[in-house]
C-alpha cells in the first residue's frame, strides 16, 4: 500500500507548492505534493515561462525589422507562427519536467489528483484525492497548505469563447495572428500580450478603465510607458468605459465609452486581461474556518488560515500574484512549521514586480506617491537610458531608473525602471533593500562600467544631487 | 495593566548604569524582593529587587547593555491573565522622550545642502558606537535611525540574520521606549568620542606579539582606566617619603585590643586612617581640590580607602573620619570592606572622598607611589611596616619603620603644605596616644 501519511501535503504544484515541498523536505519532513494537471503549475506552463519564450521571438521579430540600424539587411522576414508557438511549448515542457526530477530528487511524494480537504483524523488533517472524479485515495498529514494558484477573471458581458475572446491560456497557443487585437486590462498580462502582437506586426489597440496602464507601476513610469507604446504605433485608450463585448462574423466588436463619447473598435481578436479570480473551489473549505474573501483564502502573516493545520500561499492566498512571492510563502510557511528560529514574515514592500513587454519594466517598493501617502518626505532621483553608455551601444536609448529615497533616514523606499533589461537589474535594489542599506552604500558600491547597472547607481547620486553623467 | 519595571536609580546623582545580569527570564514567575537583575554602575553592582509580583512578559534592555538611564523600562511584569500583548505599544510611560520633531527638522535642512560636497559628509557621519566598544551589527538604515535618534545600538538585541540589529528593531524600541544613549543625541557624540581616545592603546597591536585571550573590559575596569587617566594627564603630581617608626603604635594596638574585647580588632590601617584624619584636620590645605576658578578646602575629612577586589579595586568613604573614634572606623571599614569585595556597596558609599589612603603593608611592599584620586588633591601609599636599622642617640638601633608616600597634586598643594601634613601624620604615628584624644 502506498504511502499516505505525510508532515505536510502541499496541494497545487506551481511555484508556491513545489517550492514549499522541497523545502519541507529539506528541513526533515515528510512532504507531497498534489497536483491536478502538470507540475510547474500556470508558472511555468502557462504563465511566466511559456511568455517569455513567446516574447522572445517577437523580440527577434523586432531587431530583425531594425536590421539596418546595426548595419545588416535581409529580405522577405517571415515567421512561422506554430514553430513560435511550439518552442514555447517545449520551454515549458522541458521546466516541467525540470521540477519533477526536483521533487523526486528530495523525495516528495507527487500524488496526480485533485486534493480536498476531509476533516480531521487522530489530530491530522485528511485530503480527499480524485483524478477525473473518480477516488485516488484519502491522505493524511499534519499540515496542509493550499497552494492551487488563479486563474484569469472573466466579467458579465465578455465571456470568452476560447477563440475569438480569449484569456492568457489560450493566447498563449495562437494558430494563426491576428490583423488586429483588442487587449481589455493594461496590467503586466494585458501588456506582455500586446507587446508580443504589436513586434509580431499585428495592430494593437489596449483599452484601460483607469486612467493610466500599467496601474501597479509609479506614475512616471505608466506615462513613460504609455508614451513608449504610442510611439511604437499601439493604440492605447485609457479612461475609458467599456460597454458591449459581441462576436461578429469574422471577429469581435467592443462598444467603448470615452469623454461622453461612444465608439465601436473591431478587431479579429480580443485578449481578456482583466485580473484574476482565486482557485478556491471545490477544496472541501466548506464548513471549515478557513475564510474566503473576494475569492482568496484570508492569511495571517505566517500563511495561516483560521483553520489548525490548513495554511494558504500564493495567489489563492491574494496579491501580488507573483510566482516569486507565492515561493517565498512556501518556504517561510514550511519553516515556520519546522519551527526554524529567526524567521521574518515576508515584507510585501521587498517583492519586485516585472513586466516583459518591450520596454520592460520593473520595480520593487513604493512608487513616488505611494511613499508620499505613507507620510514619507522624499528624495527622488532619476537617470534616462540616454544618459548611458551601454544603453547607447545596445541601441536601447529609451528608459529611466527612478529611486525613491526617505529624505529623514536615506532608507530606499522604492526603485522604478523602464527600458531594456531592466528585470535583470531590479534584484539589485532588492538586496539593497533587504539589507536595508541606505544611499551611503548605494553610492559608495562600485557598479562596473559600461553596463546598464551604472543607472542605477547615477539614479541615486541624482536624488542626492550629485549625477556625474547627466 | 502590565506593570513596568523601570532601571532604579542607585544614587540621587546616577543618571545611567549598566544593566548587567539578568536573574530572570522571560515566563519566570517572581513574587515581590526577589532578586531580578544586577546593575552596574561606575563601581558598584547592585541587585534590584521585583516590587510586585507576576511573570515576566518582556525583557526591554538586555544582559550587557551600558549606559541605560534612569527609570528608562527595563522589562514588564504581567500580572495574572495577562499576556505579552497588553503591554503597551508606546512603552507606557517610558521617560525617554521620542526625538523632538524640531530636532528632526533642524537636521533635514543640513542633510539637504545644496552644495553636494555637504551630502558626502552627512552621510559619512559616524554612526554611533555602541558604548560596550564590542563591534554591534546592524544594518546600514538601523545604525542611522539609531543614530538619529540617540539609540544606543550595544542596548538593542537584533532580530535579524545571525542578530543584526535591523529597521525593525529599532522601530520596536522607539515605541517601547528604550533606553536612549543620552537624552540629546548632539550631547551624546562627543562623550562616545572621547571613550574610544582612552581606550585607544596604540602599542598594543605591533606585530610579534605572543597569542593572547582577551577580556573585556568591566564597567570599573574603564571607569579605573579613564579616571587615572585622567589623573595623570591633569594633575601635576609630586612625591613626599617619610619613615615612620611605628612599634609605640604597634604596641597601643595590641593593648588595645587586648582590651576592647567584642571582636574589635584595630588594624594598622585603622590607626593610620585615624592619623591620617587628624593631621588633615591640623593640616587642612591638604584636604583640598583643584578646580579652574578655586581651590576648594574641604570642611570636613572624608577618607577613601582603596579596597582590592576581583578584578579591580574600589575606595569606600570613611565620612568625617576625623570625628570617628578609632573602634568606629574599624566597625566601618570592616564592613565596607567585606561589602566592597561583595560588590554591594551603595554608590555614596564609594563616591564622593576628600583625601585617600591606599596600603599596600601587607604584600610586603615597601615604598611605593599612588596615583591620585581625582578630584583628590593627594594620595597617602602605605608600605609595610619593617625592622629596619635605624640611628637613635648617634647610636644604631632597630625600629619598625613604615614608609608613606604622599602623591600630591601641584596645582592644589605645594611642597611645604605637604610636608606639614607628612610631619602632622608621622607625629601622631609615632605618639598614637595623641591619635586617642
Amino acid at each position: 500500500m502506498a504511502d499516505t501519511q505525510f508532515d505536510v501535503i502541499v496541494v497545487g504544484g506551481g511555484p508556491g507548492g513545489y517550492v514549499a515541498a522541497i523545502r519541507a523536505a529539506q528541513l526533515g519532513l515528510k512532504a507531497a505534493v498534489v497536483e491536478r494537471e502538470h507540475l510547474g503549475g500556470i508558472c511555468l506552463n502557462w504563465g511566466c515561462i511559456p511568455t517569455k519564450a513567446l516574447l522572445r521571438s517577437s523580440e527577434v521579430s523586432h531587431i530583425l525589422h531594425h536590421l539596418d540600424a546595426y548595419g545588416f539587411s535581409a529580405k522577405d522576414i517571415s515567421y512561422d507562427l506554430k514553430k513560435v508557438v511550439d518552442r514555447s511549448r517545449k520551454v515549458a515542457k522541458q521546466l516541467s519536467g525540470g521540477v519533477a526530477h526536483l521533487l523526486k530528487k528530495n523525495k516528495v511524494t507527487v500524488i496526480d489528483g485533485h486534493g480536498k480537504l476531509a476533516g480531521t483524523q487522530g489530530g491530522l488533517r485528511k485530503l480527499d484525492v480524485t483524478k477525473d472524479g473518480k477516488p485516488v485515495g484519502t491522505y493524511t498529514a499534519k499540515h496542509v497548505i493550499l497552494a492551487t494558484g488563479a486563474r484569469a477573471r472573466t466579467l458579465p458581458g465578455m465571456e470568452p469563447d476560447g477563440k475569438t475572446i480569449v484569456t492568457y491560456k489560450e493566447a498563449m497557443v495562437p494558430e494563426s495572428m491576428p490583423k488586429s487585437l483588442l487587449v481589455i486590462g493594461s496590467g503586466a498580462i494585458g501588456m506582455e500580450f500586446a507587446s508580443f502582437h504589436h513586434d509580431m506586426g499585428c495592430k494593437v489597440t489596449v483599452l484601460e478603465v483607469v486612467d493610466r496602464i500599467l496601474p501597479a507601476e509609479d506614475e512616471e513610469i505608466s506615462a513613460f510607458a504609455q508614451k513608449q507604446f504610442a510611439k511604437q504605433g499601439m493604440t492605447i485608450r485609457t479612461g475609458v468605459k467599456i460597454g458591449k463585448l459581441e462576436k461578429t462574423g469574422k471577429g469581435a466588436k467592443a462598444t467603448v465609452e470615452a469623454g461622453g463619447k461612444t465608439e465601436t473598435i473591431e478587431v479579429d481578436k480580443v485578449i481578456l486581461a482583466v485580473g484574476i479570480v482565486g482557485n478556491v473551489e471545490d477544496l472541501g473549505l466548506e464548513g471549515t474556518k478557513v475564510k474566503v474573501e473576494k475569492t482568496h483564502v484570508v492569511i495571517n502573516e505566517w500563511m495561516e488560515t483560521g483553520e489548525p493545520g490548513v495554511y494558504a500561499i500564493g495567489d489563492i492566498a491574494g496579491p501580488p500574484w507573483l510566482a516569486h512571492k507565492a515561493s517565498h510563502e512556501g518556504v517561510i510557511c514550511v519553516e515556520r512549521i519546522a519551527g526554524v528560529k529567526g524567521l521574518h514574515p515576508l515584507d510585501v514592500r521587498k517583492i519586485p514586480g516585472c513586466t516583459y513587454c518591450r520596454p520592460q519594466i520593473a520595480s520593487v517598493g513604493l512608487s513616488e506617491a505611494k511613499a508620499k501617502a505613507a507620510g514619507y518626505e522624499v528624495r527622488v532621483g532619476r537617470f534616462p537610458f540616454v544618459g548611458n553608455g551601454k544603453a547607447i551601444a545596445l541601441g536601447e536609448p529609451e528608459g529611466m531608473v527612478k529611486t525613491v529615497f526617505d529624505r529623514k533616514t536615506g532608507e530606499l523606499l522604492g526603485a522604478h525602471m523602464i527600458g531594456a533589461e531592466v528585470t535583470e537589474l531590479i534584484q539589485g535594489y532588492g538586496v539593497a533593500m533587504t539589507l536595508e542599506t541606505t544611499e551611503a552604500e548605494l553610492m559608495h558600491a562600485v557598479f562596473p562600467h559600461p553596463t546598464l547597472s551604472e543607472m542605477m547607481h547615477e539614479s541615486v547620486l541624482d536624488a542626492y544631487g550629485r549625477a556625474i553623467h547627466f | 495593566m502590565p506593570i513596568s519595571i523601570l532601571m532604579p536609580a542607585l544614587s540621587p546623582t546616577m543618571s545611567e548604569g549598566n544593566l548587567a545580569k539578568w536573574h530572570v527570564k522571560v515566563g519566570d514567575t517572581v513574587s515581590a524582593g526577589d532578586v531580578i537583575a544586577e546593575i552596574e554602575t561606575d563601581k558598584a553592582t547592585m541587585e534590584v529587587e521585583a516590587v510586585d509580583e507576576g511573570k515576566i512578559g518582556r525583557i526591554v534592555v538586555s544582559e550587557g547593555s551600558e549606559g541605560v538611564a534612569v527609570n528608562a523600562v527595563i522589562a514588564w511584569l504581567l500580572e495574572e491573565g495577562e499576556s505579552e500583548s497588553d503591554i503597551p505599544a508606546d512603552g507606557g510611560g517610558a521617560p525617554a522622550p521620542k526625538p523632538a520633531p524640531e530636532a528632526a527638522n533642524a537636521e533635514a535642512p543640513k542633510a539637504e545642502a545644496p552644495k553636494p560636497a555637504a551630502a558626502p559628509a552627512a552621510a559619512a557621519a559616524p554612526a554611533p558606537q555602541p558604548s560596550s566598544g564590542g563591534r554591534v551589527f546592524a544594518s546600514p538604515l538601523a545604525k542611522r535611525m539609531a543614530e538619529q535618534a540617540g539609540l544606543d545600538l550595544g542596548s538593542l538585541k537584533g532580530s535579524g540574520p545571525q542578530g543584526r540589529i535591523v529597521k525593525a528593531d529599532i522601530e520596536a524600541a522607539l515605541a517601547g521606549g528604550a533606553p536612549k544613549a543620552t537624552a540629546a543625541p548632539a550631547a551624546a557624540a562627543p562623550a562616545q568620542a572621547a571613550a574610544p581616545a582612552l581606550g585607544a592603546a596604540p602599542s598594543a597591536d605591533v606585530p610579534g606579539m605572543p597569542d593572547y585571550e582577551e577580556i573585556p573590559n568591566s564597567g570599573m575596569r574603564k571607569v579605573i582606566a579613564k579616571r587615572l587617566t585622567e589623573s595623570k594627564q591633569f594633575a601635576p603630581h609630586f612625591y613626599l617619603t617619610v619613615d615612620c617608626e611605628i612599634d609605640a603604635l604597634l604596641k597601643v594596638r595590641k593593648q588595645l585590643n587586648d582590651k576592647a574585647g567584642d571582636g574589635v580588632k584595630l588594624s594598622v590601617n585603622d590607626l593610620v586612617i585615624r592619623a591620617a584624619a587628624l593631621a588633615l584636620k591640623q593640616v587642612p590645605a591638604a584636604n583640598a581640590s583643584w578646580t579652574e576658578k578655586a581651590i576648594r578646602i574641604y570642611k570636613q575629612v572624608d577618607i577613601s580607602v582603596a579596597v582590592a577586589i576581583d578584578d579591580g579595586l574600589i575606595t569606600p568613604v570613611i565620612r568625617d573620619a576625623g570625628s570617628k573614634g578609632l573602634k568606629q572606623i574599624s566597625a566601618e571599614m570592616k564592613d565596607l570592606a567585606t561589602r566592597a569585595r561583595d560588590r554591594k556597596l551603595k554608590p555614596e558609599e564609594f563616591q564622593g572622598g576628600t583625601f585617600s589612603i591606599s596600603n599596600l603593608g601587607m604584600f610586603g611592599i615597601k615604598d611605593f607611589a599612588a596615583v591620585i584620586n581625582p578630584p583628590q588633591g593627594a594620595i597617602l601609599a602605605v608600605g609595610a611596616g619593617e625592622q629596619r636599622p635605624v640611628v637613635k642617640d648617634g647610636a644604631l638601633a632597630i625600629a619598625t619603620v613604615m614608609s608613606c608616600t604622599l602623591s600630591v597634586d601641584h596645582r592644589v598643594v605645594d611642597g611645604a603644605i605637604g610636608a606639614q601634613f607628612l610631619a602632622a601624620f608621622k607625629k601622631l604615628v609615632e605618639d598614637p596616644l595623641t591619635m586617642l584624644l
